[in-house]
């Protein structure tokens, strides 16, 4: 049973569709970050970060440990002060509030529940402003909201990691905060109930229509949940974007590698749509950056295609390709992953060996054999250009 | 807009209420540690550097220390006592706890807590009862070849009274022995001999040292011992005892002092840098060891800490039995004629009252003070330098022997400039410097019990609009209850048998049991002295029964989260 919150009427729900570009503006933020910069004594952490965040917008802050993406969250819920730079929310500057007058709602990865109050004296916590009826109800509502209603009177120890992630969550949204912020709320979690608590979060902060920022190292969750990933490294925002746009469009060679696994490989310009990799020329479906004579080519594994040896070609070696992006090789090795294979083949041309990787067959059956000849084709419209 | 440097902004992550009761809070404690902690020592150290006219000498009275051969050989056989006691008690609680820890010998719990029993009597009790075993009209005094009276006492009485602080360092350094460890050298096929020289002695070499240390420190500045067993060994306690007392020579009292400080100094930097070494050699991953049966060692082990624990419970029985004779040795009739102490000389029943007083509020304060220290010191992220400005002249006292803080309080407090000149004379001063004295050991087991929170409370309760006096009422002092209670607990036993600070304190009408003790024993009066050590220990294992009682009604009550 739930029972429905007072909410605004129903707007569309968000899309994975792009939205923006790369480093793209959003439209009447409700929250803006500009120029942030942190240090702690002689190393910087945050420099000159600008972020804005939507309304109702579900923004994850994705990056490797130390990039600064938590130092970010901090300082944006008040617990660390910025050497420089500016927040507002809703266009009031709010750089100098402390947390407790910013009131924006946290949730940590260690849940940090009170061990000695119950799950509503938990969600309960934050409502000392209101009446007493009314904040057991509030609370009662919270936690009905999070599908724990019925363990309202259990302590934080009688509960599961999940469960009590969930009270978190509802502690932290009682006071009707405007910005959630999550800190890394799923690692401490085992795989099955992370991605059950995944779409729990969404779907609660979509329900509330709260804007959202998470910290996260995960690249699947960051995917799987957010409207916009920002992607950081060293302290500056490296790609923020949609996720679909991330993965097909990265920006950089980090950017590629970080999300996803990628094929990437030094690239010479040699024409305007042609590069040379190896031996290899390789048109491209785009036009070249002009000017540029050094770029990373690159494809993703799933994009790679394998076909059976061309023999009839073989035979022949000086008679042009069946078709143009296709290269010969030899598989190196392969490993059955579950739901697809990943394979290694050695390619002469390119100088470098490939990753592919295609969907387990029905029959478990995998074609190839180790040290097989084989064709591997580069369809045009995969392959990424990426500055190098 | 572009982004500028901000001007200096409030560091500000708190409201400025809370930030402003928290910086309050934080300097009202500083200054109380300096006033009753800090500022004493050094007046004691100030005072060492003038003579008894109050002139400035500057190390002469040091120089004139090391010439008086009297004076140098106390400091000698001081350092020789407190080795050759450190060096028996670590042997035999080394045993001991290894029955406790690392066995699978019946009555673990048993053994533990029967071991622990001297912690609730005055060092005094022991040697008293000595005395009554091997003293002039010992009962065994033909087991010993000579007089029990001086060195071998000394030794003797001081390893039964440390024996349960040796004990305590060692069981706690061979619990955290990882279990992993044992099991890989069984697998190399080690026997249990060389398991326990390549794995079990290495790992537990810090506990080791760290207990001698202690253990040597004890016996060093303790001057109960010596002073009823001592005879006519001359140690650095009872000296410093008798310049005081005895010839009110300030200026050498305080020389004393300050050399007594030292090794006590240095033994706490020493214990530091060990227990720093202990923890960072238990790996987060340890896993803890469950001993598997083994007959002959589980036997062998038994008849051990029986031998052991029955020697400890003899010694204080012997005390007891005696303090309940009409005249030991020769008349054997139950009376209760030693306890009827207002018929002697020594303070009378009045001293039991002043020490269940003194106890009390040494209790009641001492627990306060120390978790609202321990909670200024861990919880607030502002105000950095001042809170390790408190956490260090709190932790200050473990390094200052009870005599020496005992002689800071006279100099600081009995000097008639001093505003506070007041306190001196009153059951106040006597709460104050036993709060002082045990300070350090009650904030360091609060500390420890509010760093297992979670570090994000305070964030969370923050960014939720609530005060921290609020999260500190509701959260952190439920929490802490069963630790807060234990600290109360500890106090109380203390302050009921500390001699060594309060015996420079007292005045004729806050006249304490424990001093009672000690005088009526050097009047001569044995019996009623030991009487009134036997009235201490009752007290303080009755105290001890109520609060353990106490937390398992709190434990009923407030701890119902914790999971068993």
């Amino acid at each position: 049973m739930r029972i429905d919150l007072p909410l605004p009427a129903q707007a569309s729900a968000p899309t994975l569709q792009d939205r923006a570009g790369p480093r793209e503006a959003v439209e009447a933020p409700v929250l803006r970050m500009q120029g942030i910069v942190k240090r702690f004594g002689a190393t910087t952490v945050l420099d000159r970060v600008d972020l804005d965040i939507g309304p109702q917008e579900f923004v994850c802050l994705l990056g490797p440990s130390g990039c600064g993406k938590t130092t970010l969250l901090r300082v944006l819920c008040g617990i660390e002060t910025a050497n420089a730079g500016d927040i507002t929310l809703h266009g009031r500057d709010i750089t100098a509030q402390p947390a407790a007058m910013r009131r924006f709602g946290v949730v940590f990865q260690s849940y940090a529940l009170f061990p000695n109050l119950t799950a509503i004296e938990n969600v309960a916590y934050g409502l000392g402003a209101m009446e007493r009826g009314h904040r057991r109800d509030r609370a009662r509502e919270m936690l009905d909201l999070v599908d724990l209603g019925g363990f309202a009177d259990r302590y934080p120890a009688k509960l599961s990691g999940g469960q009590q992630q969930r009270v978190a969550l509802a502690r932290a949204l009682a006071p009707q905060p405007q910005l959630l912020l999550l800190d890394e709320p799923l690692s401490a979690l085992d795989a099955q109930v992370r991605h059950t608590l995944r779409s729990e979060i969404r779907r609660v902060q979509q329900r509330l229509r709260i804007p959202a920022v998470m910290v996260t190292h995960d690249q699947d969750e960051a995917l799987a949940m957010a409207d916009r990933v920002v992607l950081m490294r060293d302290g500056r925002i490296e790609q923020a974007s949609a996720p679909t746009r991330l993965y097909a469009q990265p920006a950089s060679a980090f950017a590629a590698r970080f999300v996803g696994r990628i094929n990437l490989w030094p690239a010479e310009a040699v024409g305007p749509r042609r590069v040379r990799v190896g031996q290899a020329r390789i048109a491209v479906a785009r036009d070249l950056p002009a000017g540029v004579k050094q770029l990373l080519l690159g494809i993703r594994p799933e994009q790679v295609q394998l076909q059976p040896f061309d023999h009839a070609r073989a035979r022949e070696p000086s008679a042009a390709p069946a078709q143009p992006d296709c290269h010969a090789g030899v598989v190196e090795d392969w490993t059955f992953c579950g739901a697809w294979i990943s394979l290694r083949v050695r390619v002469p041309a390119l100088e470098a060996s490939i990753d592919a990787e295609f969907s387990t067959p029905a029959d478990g059956h995998v074609p190839w054999l180790r040290g097989e000849a084989c064709m591997v084709r580069l369809p045009r419209a995969a392959l990424h250009i990426i500055p190098a | 807009m572009v982004a500028v440097i901000a001007p200096a902004r409030p560091a500000g992550t708190v409201g400025l209420a809370e930030s402003s009761v928290q910086g309050a809070s934080a300097w009202l404690l500083l200054a109380l540690g300096a006033l009753f902690i800090a500022v004493p020592v050094l007046a004691l150290l100030g005072r060492s550097l003038f003579d008894a006219t109050g002139t400035w000498v500057g190390l002469a009275n040091f120089a004139t220390w090391v010439q008086t051969p009297s004076l140098l050989d106390a400091a000698l056989l001081s350092v020789k006592l407190a080795g050759t006691s450190a060096a028996i008690t670590v042997v035999l609680a080394y045993g001991y706890a290894y029955a406790l820890t690392l066995s699978a010998m019946p009555l673990k719990r048993v053994f533990r807590g029967l071991a622990m029993v001297p912690l609730l009597a005055p060092s005094l009790l022991m040697a008293i009862s000595l005395v009554y075993l091997f003293g002039n009209q010992g009962l065994l005094k033909a087991w010993v070849g000579g007089s029990i009276y001086g060195e071998g006492g000394i030794v003797t009485g001081s390893v039964l009274w440390t024996f349960p602080h040796a004990l305590l360092l060692l069981t706690t350094s061979l619990a955290t022995l990882d279990a992993r460890l044992i099991e890989a050298a069984r697998t190399l096929g080690a026997g249990p001999w060389r398991v326990f020289v390549t794995v079990t002695l290495p790992a537990s070499r810090y506990g080791v040292l760290m207990a001698f240390v202690v253990v040597f420190v004890l016996v060093l500045t303790d001057f109960g011992v010596p002073k009823v067993i001592g005879g006519q060994a001359n140690v650095l306690a009872t000296d410093l005892y008798k310049q005081v007392v005895g010839q009110q020579n300030f200026a050498m009292g305080a020389v004393v002092s300050v050399i007594l400080l030292m090794p006590a100094v240095a033994a706490f930097f020493v214990e530091r840098a060990l227990r720093g070494r202990q923890s960072a050699a238990l790996g987060v991953k340890a896993t803890v060891y469950q001993p598997a049966p083994h007959r002959l060692r589980d036997r062998v082990l038994l008849l051990y800490c029986s031998a052991v624990a029955l020697s400890l419970l003899a010694v204080i029985g012997v005390a007891v039995f005696a303090s309940l004779a009409t005249y030991w040795p020769y008349n054997l009739q139950p009376s209760l004629k030693n306890y009827d102490f207002n018929q002697m000389d020594g303070g009378g029943w009045a001293t039991y009252g002043n020490s269940l007083r003194m106890a009390l509020g040494t209790a009641v304060f001492g627990s306060v003070l120390a978790f609202l220290t321990a909670w200024i010191v861990d919880k607030p992220r502002r105000f950095g330098t001042l809170r390790e400005a408190i956490n260090l002249v709190v932790t200050l006292p473990l390094a200052v022997p009870g005599l020496a803080l005992g002689l800071g309080y006279i100099l600081f407090f009995n000097a008639p400039s001093n505003p506070l000149h007041g306190l001196y004379g009153t059951m106040a001063i006597l709460v104050a410097c036993t709060v002082a004295h045990y300070f350090s050991v009650a904030h360091l087991t609060l500390l420890s019990a509010l760093r297992q929170l979670d570090q994000e409370f305070e964030v969370v309760a923050e960014s939720l609009g609530v005060p921290f006096w609020i999260t500190l009422w509701r959260v952190h002092l439920p929490v802490c209850l069963p630790a807060l209670l234990e600290v109360a607990g500890f106090f109380f036993v203390n302050a009921m048998t500390t001699v060594s600070a309060v015996v420079f304190l007292y005045a004729p009408h806050t006249q304490l049991a424990s001093v009672a003790v000690l005088n009526m024993d050097d009047a001569g009066d044995v019996a009623p002295a030991a009487a009134m050590a036997v009235l201490i220990f009752v007290t303080a294992g009755v105290a001890r029964l109520l609060f353990a009682m106490a937390t398992r009604w709190v434990t009923g009550r407030t701890q119902r989260w914790r999971i068993c």
